[in-house]
């Protein structure tokens, strides 16, 4: 109980840090956003000093001081209203994120298991047969996999699955002659659109919990009980599988905050690439179109997604693991 | 004298002795080159624009030239040396912060290592990549220096929690306390007693690092979000990308930055793999 009451005190810590960063830095941070859209709105030329002020209270620009700014951003946050978008004005943040959301959220959900999955049956297969061919093999490919850039791996998979084979279609999340509802030709044309996304990132991520699940399990492989098993002539089967993978799995968990964080930002290069209509894609357009708003929306978006996954990570790992509801925070 | 010579080489020679080690020095160690010698080696000046637009490979343009006529070799060979650059310097200022923040907060208990564990693991779940493109959207400069400043910022957090938990089990060693008791202040203590001791994995953390920042500053260039006028494996991709080179057949000039990219991180990570097993050998495949 302690365990969960710090966990979650330290979610709402960092959800209060996240959104209070988010207002920051646009406010420290150089430069003057809300003229340059001015400026984009009403074009080139000299402006108008009441035209600016006409536009800012149009887009909703702060006024008024940083402590006032912060108490209105708070009160607005907590009703859902995140602003006007620049580039789809006159619609509200919010709308143009919720369209995004699902696609991310069905996207990264699948590959972050499927990563996990795969990575950490590889990892234990290479570790209780460690110096085969197979571990050596298998460490060797995730060495480049996991190096490989993401954005990268999406443009080569992009240019010969899609562009020099035609098996995959090249770009957007759905057949961009349909409208999206829930009719199975839909579901499986976004599907179909996923495939080489989901494939990209599944290819660069999973080297990571293959190293962290080998490097564990050698390690558990090595400790007296497990001699213990093999002097009692257990099947090697059993002894890798409820003794050394059962063992490794949970210190495995530990590096989902690190492996969360590299999957999301290869999301957005690889939702790039491969114009997928999701938060990634969405974010990259807002910045390219200096719409500050959206773009501050998507960011807070992504780290709360982040936050509330590592949270339930946390959660899982306590409950699996007692000792470390006794220990505290993971030294 | 003799001995810093052997404390400098006897790592080095260790390294050398594992294949994945030497493997990855050789990787490295031909970028690095290849970096230095770059005025020398590359056939034309990486920003000249005399030639064809868009040529395929051929025997004057080994990998065809850009949409503005540029050599891509050119670019490919020169364009080392930002990666090179950005992957030490912000590898360097990574690892130098997480040195800081672990050790001290890992020798110092209470409540400055909750503090600085507080930061530490909100710095680690806040997502890196996301908040680096928010930072260099609102920076209205662009290059490379920001890049590293941006990346040095957003990074440091695995490598000081690494270090901490190292710090915790070393500080309770017996020469730790003769130091205290010798009044040796808190400064030489960590940093002059107990850091030498952990050289493997600060080595391997600034070049955990250091593949990341060299990943990082491709895929912001890669979005555009760098300055797009520097010569770069990542403003290489951005422009290809950009003049959809794919689609026009031009596939050296995409192909070549990224396979760059990979080949270095991969020498990298053999060079940690092998610092990895010098501190833990049972872990040799």
């Amino acid at each position: 109980m302690r365990y969960l009451i710090k966990r979650l005190a330290f979610l709402a810590f960092t959800l209060w840090l996240a959104v209070t960063l988010n207002f920051l830095i646009p406010r420290l941070m150089p430069g003057n956003p809300a003229q340059i859209m001015v400026q984009k709105l009403v074009g080139e030329g000299p402006v108008n000093p009441q035209l600016v002020r006409a536009v800012g209270i149009m887009l909703g620009l702060p006024r008024g001081t940083l402590w006032h700014q912060y108490v209105l951003y708070m009160h607005n946050l907590l009703h859902g209203n995140f602003g006007v978008s620049y580039t789809y004005f006159p619609y509200p943040v919010m709308s143009v994120v919720a369209q995004a959301l699902p696609w991310t959220l069905i996207l990264l959900g699948t590959t972050t298991i499927i990563t996990f999955i795969l990575g950490t049956s590889l990892g234990a297969l290479a570790a209780s047969r460690r110096g085969t061919w197979f571990d050596t093999t298998a460490t060797i490919t995730a060495n480049f996999t996991a190096t490989f850039p993401f954005f990268w791996t999406a443009l080569m998979a992009l240019y010969i699955l899609g562009f020099v084979l035609h098996w995959f279609p090249q770009s957007g999340g759905y057949n961009a002659a349909m409208m999206p509802q829930w009719s199975s030709a839909f579901v499986i044309s976004a599907v179909y659109h996923s495939i080489l996304p989901a494939l990209v990132i599944v290819l660069t991520g999973t080297g990571g919990w293959l190293f962290g699940m080998r490097n564990n399990m050698i390690h558990v492989l090595g400790e007296d009980y497990v001699r213990l098993a093999t002097a009692k002539g257990l099947p090697r089967r059993e002894i890798a599988l409820a003794y050394g993978a059962r063992n490794a799995i949970l210190p495995n968990l530990t590096g989902f905050a690190m492996s969360l964080g590299t999957l999301v930002g290869g999301s957005i290069l690889v939702e790039t690439v491969f114009s997928y209509p999701g938060m990634g894609y969405l974010l990259f357009n807002a910045v390219g179109n200096s719409d500050y708003p959206l773009m501050q929306t998507i960011f807070l978006f992504i780290t709360i997604g982040t936050l509330v996954a590592n949270f339930i990570a946390d959660i899982l790992y306590g409950v699996l693991d007692p000792r470390t509801r006794r220990g505290g925070v993971s030294a | 004298m003799k001995t810093v010579i052997d404390s400098v080489l006897s790592p080095i020679g260790l390294l050398w002795s594992n294949w994945r080690a030497r493997l990855g020095m050789v990787i490295v160690g031909g970028f690095i080159l290849i970096a230095i010698l770059a005025p020398w080696i590359a056939p034309y000046s990486p920003t000249s624009q005399a030639f064809g637009r868009m040529l395929p490979p051929s025997s004057a343009h080994l990998l065809g030239t850009t949409q503005l006529g540029q050599d891509v070799l050119s670019q490919l060979i020169w364009g080392s040396r930002t990666s090179l650059l950005v992957g030490a310097a912000a590898g360097g200022l990574v690892t130098f912060i997480a040195i800081v923040i672990g050790l001290l907060s890992g020798f110092l208990q209470g409540w400055i290592d909750d503090a600085l564990m507080l930061l530490t693991n909100v710095a680690l779940v806040i997502p890196g990549f996301p908040l680096m493109i928010v930072l260099s959207a609102y920076i209205p400069v662009h290059g490379v220096g920001v890049i590293i400043v941006v990346l040095s910022v957003t990074g440091w957090a695995w490598g000081a929690r690494v270090l901490r938990s190292q710090m915790i089990s070393l500080r309770s060693r017996d020469y730790v306390a003769s130091a205290e008791f010798s009044g040796e202040s808190v400064l030489r203590i960590v940093f002059r007693e107990i850091l030498p001791n952990m050289t493997s994995l600060i080595a391997a953390s600034f070049m955990g690092a250091a593949m990341g920042a060299i990943l990082g500053e491709a895929g912001l260039e890669f979005l555009g979000f760098g300055n797009p006028q520097v010569v770069s494996w990542g403003t290489m991709l951005y422009w290809a990308e950009n003049s959809s080179a794919l689609i026009s057949g031009q596939w050296a000039w995409i192909f070549a930055p990224g396979l760059a990219l990979a080949l270095l991180g991969v020498g990298i990570a053999f060079i940690n793999f092998g610092v990895d097993i010098i501190s833990n050998p049972k872990l040799e495949a």
